[in-house]
Parts: C-alpha cells; structure tokens; sequence
C-alpha cells in the first residue's frame, strides 16, 4: 500500500528552485497497475523515483505498507530498495561482464544470499521470463528484448512487493515491447503492485488506473473500464 | 554479504578491463620489486662487511697510541707524547690475562726494488704472532719466525700480488727485495686474500717489527692487535690493556682501545642507513604506483557510474559498494605485491647465481613489509575513488551523471 501527502520534490537548478512535484496526494493498494503518463519534465520520473526510494522528498509524507519511509537514512532505505522495490529501466542497466544468470544474481550476491540458493531462484526467475536457454549468454548477446527480461527476473528475484517500470518498452521494437509488457502484467496478475511510467498513451491507456501529470501536479485520473484488455502485442505498438 | 562473493564480484570488475588492471598492477610490482631489490643490496653490503670483520675476529682489540673519545671507525693513528714501545708491546704479552696472541704492527710505506722493478708498497712491521691472529694463510715458504722483537733479522713476507709483479714467473723464496736502502730475504708469500679492512694484503710486505722502526725511523708501534681467549672478556680485556699500558705510562690514560663490536656497530650504523635510503627511494616509486592504482579506480568508477547506480537501486548499501571498491583496489595492489615479491627474490636470487661472492639477500622485514605496504597502497589509494563510488545519488549515477 502506497500512501503519498502533499508531496513535494524541489530541486535547486543554476541557484533556483524548480518545482519537479508539486504536493501530490496519491494512494496506491497492494495489487493495483497504474500508469503515469505526462510529457517530459512533468515530474513522472521524480515521482517514480521517490516511489522506489531513491530520493527524498522535499515535504510530504510517503507511507509504504504504513511505514513512513521519507524520514529514513540511506542504508534503511537500501534495505526497503533491496527487500521491496524492483526496478525495471528503459535503458536495461545489465552489467555487461557478467552473464544473464549473474545479473540476475548480483541483488542477491550483495544481500548475502548463499551461493547455491542464488543459482536456484535466478534459474528459476529466469525460466519464469523464458530465458532459462539463454542464461549463460552476456548482455551483448542478448537481443534488447531479453535483456529487459532479464531485467524483469532481476527486479522479481527478491521477491519485491512493488515493481516500478520506467519507459520499460522505450528501447524495444514492438513485438520485444509486447513481450514485455505481458511480463509485467503477469507479474501484477500475481499480486505485485505495478506502476509504469510512459509517455506512450496506448502502453499507458493499458493500466487499471490511470494518472496524468503536467507541471508537478497530477492533473487528471482514470480508470479503465473493467473488461478483457487487449493483447499486449498490440498495446505496444 | 558473503565476503567471498565481495571479492568474486571485485574480481569480476577487474577482469572486466584487463589491461588496465594489468598496467597498474604492474606499476605495484615494479615498486615492490625495487622495495626488495634495493634493500637486499643495502643489506647485501652490511652482510659483506660484517662477514669481513668477522674474519678478522670478534675477539679483537686493537689498541692505538693517543686519548681518542671515538667509540668506533677505523684506529687512527694520531701524533701522542708516548708511543706504545716495543716494551710495552712484550708486556701486554707477558702480563695481560685472557690474551691468546699478541701481535705489534708500525705501518709505512716504502719503495720496493727488484732488479729494475720499482713500486711503492704498504709495509708492515710485526711479529710471528701476527699469522695466527690474522689468520694469514701462505701460498709458498713461512711467515716472519718468532723470537726477541728487537731483534728481527732482514727478512721480509710479500703479498701475493707482489710476488707475482716483483717476480714474476720466479720462485722469490730467498731472492733480496730492497725496501729503501735495506735488502731483505724474502722468506714466505701470503696466499691471495684481498682488501681486509682497508689494507689489501695482497700488495703487503710484512717484516718484523724492529726492521719495520728502523725504517721508518720510528720509536713506536701504529697499532697493537690483542686476541682474547673469548668474545665474553672483550670488555674486561679492554679495561686491562688500558690499566696496564697507564700504569706503565706513568699513570697517564694515552692509548685507545677499539674492538671489533664497535667498529662493527657503527658500520652496521651506517649501513643500515643506506639501507633504509634506499627502502624510501623504492618507497617513492610504490607511491608513484599508488597514485597509479588511485587513478585507475577513478576511471572505473566514473566508467561504471550506471552499473553503481543499479547497485544502489537493487538495495546494495553505500558501505558495501565502498567495501567492493576498496576490495578491488586491495586486490589490485596485492596482486602487484605478490608480483613484486616474486620479482624482486627471483632478482635477487639471480645476482646471488651471478655474483656468489656478493651476500644480497633480502633484510628479514623486507619481503613482510613490501607486501603489508603494497596491501595498505591499495587500501589507502582506494578511498577515494571508493568513497566517490559510495557517495554517488542512485538517481544520478543511474542516469550516468
């Protein structure tokens, strides 16, 4: 559960204070999919961010399963990162010397899990996002679909209660982004709370619940009406 | 976290650029090779030295006319009211207890001639006793018989060189060699030893004492050398020879007494301080390689800025991404060390091959120390760049800023 207060996010930029988020007031139930679409600069990333918290806010109060988490020092929020968060990036970020199952591996190496029970939940986690062949294969061997499946069963393989997907198709083609996107609906058909951050109105339009933002403010909420959603395939293109 | 798995994914890092890894590495070893190398010649020098005086005896006491507060270099002799005489000489061997030899030496030098071979030679007057207590060794013939010290016969022992410059391809057994206007029968020649405390033995004449004075119109020794019976009276022996040289002195203290232990100390002085010159020269060039590591772990860490930042965002805490930073430095360093360990004994093991004679050997604290010193090089040059890893915000260093 996801409760945000009046929160607000100030940057200072050249000596001026800019305004990313404006007093944002949003609750977010356990297993809800909600999409957060705006233009650049309309504070969706810093409102995503805050979300996984790697930032602070300014002022405001954001509860995470009734724990007020903006108060906290960094290594209580790593531990909330580590045990609660997953964490799905346009841009991938898979460590390229290290293959497929290892990157899947790295949160648990640094979490102290032991190293034959990190093999088992990577191969498990990796089979769950159909990459079981090929997780022997280094990032650069990977086509840009599987590296964001394999970044999927990365963000799962803590087992997070919140998975936070930020432009998660922005760098694949269609059919890749489809892939993907069924991933994660999968995921929050599980139980996983979802929230993807896009400017693509279809990917966007897929999402329960709905929420637009412009200028730090959230300045129009929906919900889509209950019924089959489309195929993924086609939402993403 | 494992620390297992710390330096597994510090190791990963490394090999994930292997020339640069390999470069700074390197610039480790070198420093400690040279750690190694430099001090094992200091200490190679200390080594020959000692084993030099060490010939000689550790139970020596060389005494010296003249009140010298010196506590140690090499005997001097200085101009004094009294000469240690010939008496004097025959007393310390009559009367001093824990004696085993005796030996006078009155130095000069003179101009040797034979047939129209002409050189300058060290002359060393002296007496049988003087064989033993130096240890001479003789190629051919005998060394100067014993008998009353004012009475020495003309006769002369040479150096090896000597014999064969003075007499080359000649057996000089019972031919004259004319130190200025006397002739003397050479009777022996010494086996080839080389410089033994600044005298090169080798282009030495020995003759007794007396013939010795007279050539050089002096009245007293340069030196007289006392063995003890054992290295334990060297102390009491000392106290003795100056009581007994004051009491024949007229109760004045004029001689000066210098053992072996002294003049060995204050080598050893000096030449661990060489040695540790030379231990801060190499230390300059393991700091060089540590700005080196230090500037690599830079590099790596703004290279990777992106792969911190998903550390970050998969829960990985700053002090573990500081440990994992500070880890692959150490190793970096430590490998280099370990490199530089097996160059530099390698090394030294080879010039040991190439020049037997010369002791180099590697001080006892060198090979521990380099390494220790090249770990904490890695450590230290490691904060840093750790530390700016450790401090990056999750949110820019995902965004490679």
């Amino acid at each position: 559960m996801i409760e945000l207060r009046g929160l607000t996010r100030v940057f200072e930029v050249g000596g001026r204070p800019v305004h990313a988020l404006r007093g944002i007031d949003l609750a977010v139930p356990d297993g809800e999919y909600l999409s957060v679409m705006g233009p650049s600069g309309s504070g969706k990333s810093t409102l995503l961010n805050l979300l996984g918290c790697l930032d602070r806010p300014t002022s405001g109060s954001y509860r995470l399963d009734g724990r007020d988490v903006s108060e906290l020092d960094d290594l209580e929020m790593s531990r909330i990162r580590r045990h609660k968060i997953g964490f799905v990036f346009q841009a991938f970020h898979m460590v390229p010397r290290l293959t497929a199952k290892g990157n899947v591996e790295l949160p648990m190496v640094f979490a102290g899990v032991p190293p034959e029970e990190r093999s088992r939940r990577s191969e498990a986690a990796l089979s769950s996002v159909g990459l079981h062949e090929r997780m022997d294969h280094r990032p650069d061997q990977l086509s840009g679909g599987e590296r964001q499946r394999a970044a999927i069963a990365r963000a799962m393989v803590m087992g997070p209660s919140l998975l936070l997907a930020d432009e998660p198709t922005g760098n694949l083609d269609s059919v890749s982004g489809g892939e993907v996107i069924a991933l994660l609906e999968a995921m929050n058909a599980g139980g996983l709370t979802l929230v993807v951050v896009t400017h693509d109105a279809v990917l966007g339009a897929r999402a329960r619940r709905q929420i637009r933002m412009a200028d730090g403010a959230v300045v129009e909420e929906r919900r889509a009406p209950a019924g089959p959603l489309s195929s993924p395939a086609r939402a993403a293109r | 976290m494992r620390p297992g798995d710390l330096f597994g994914f510090a190791g990963s890092a490394l090999r994930g650029h292997r020339l640069r890894s390999t470069l700074s590495l390197l610039g480790v070893a070198i420093g400690v090779a040279s750690v190694i190398l430099l001090t094992s010649l200091g200490e190679g020098a200390r080594l020959y030295v000692s084993g030099e005086f060490l010939a000689l005896g550790s139970n020596l006491l060389i005494i010296t006319p003249g009140k010298n507060e010196t506590t140690g270099g090499m005997p001097v002799a200085l101009p004094t009211p009294r000469e240690i005489s010939l008496d004097d000489v025959d007393a310390l061997r009559r009367r001093m207890r824990g004696a085993r030899h005796v030996a006078p030496l009155s130095l000069g030098e003179a101009t040797a001639k034979v047939g129209d071979l002409v050189r300058t030679v060290g002359v060393g007057g002296t007496t049988a006793e003087f064989m033993p207590l130096r240890k001479i060794r003789l190629r051919m013939g005998r060394y100067l018989p014993a008998g009353d010290d004012d009475r020495g016969e003309r006769v002369c022992v040479i150096g090896s060189r000597l014999q064969e410059e003075l007499f080359p391809g000649r057996n000089p057994l019972g031919e004259a060699l004319r130190l200025g206007e006397e002739r003397f029968r050479v009777i022996g020649v010494m086996s080839p030893r080389g410089t033994s405390l600044g005298t090169d033995l080798d282009e030495v004449v020995h003759v007794p004492v007396s013939q010795a004075l007279r050539l050089f119109d002096q009245r007293g020794v340069s030196q007289v050398m006392v063995e003890l019976r054992s290295h334990e009276e060297i102390e009491a022996g000392k106290k003795r020879a100056v009581a007994l040289l004051k009491e024949r002195h007229d109760g004045v203290e004029d001689v000066t007494v210098v053992t072996q232990d002294a003049v060995l100390t204050s080598f050893n002085r000096i030449l661990a301080l060489l040695t540790a010159a030379l231990a801060g020269i190499a230390a300059i060039s393991l700091s060089v390689a540590g700005i080196g590591i230090m500037n690599v772990m830079i590099v790596s860490v703004s290279e990777r800025t992106r792969e911190i930042g998903l550390l970050k965002a998969v829960g990985v805490t700053a002090p573990q991404v500081l440990a994992a930073f500070l880890v692959e430095a150490a190793l970096l360093s430590s490998a280099g060390g370990l490199l530089g360990v097996a160059v530099g004994v390698g090394g030294t093991r080879l010039v040991q091959a190439l020049y037997p004679s010369f002791p180099m050997e590697p001080p006892g604290w060198a090979v521990p120390s380099a390494a220790a010193v090249s770990l904490s090089v890695g450590l230290v040059f490691g904060v840093l760049p750790a530390r700016r890893a450790a401090r990056l915000d999750p949110v820019a260093a995902l965004a490679g800023r």
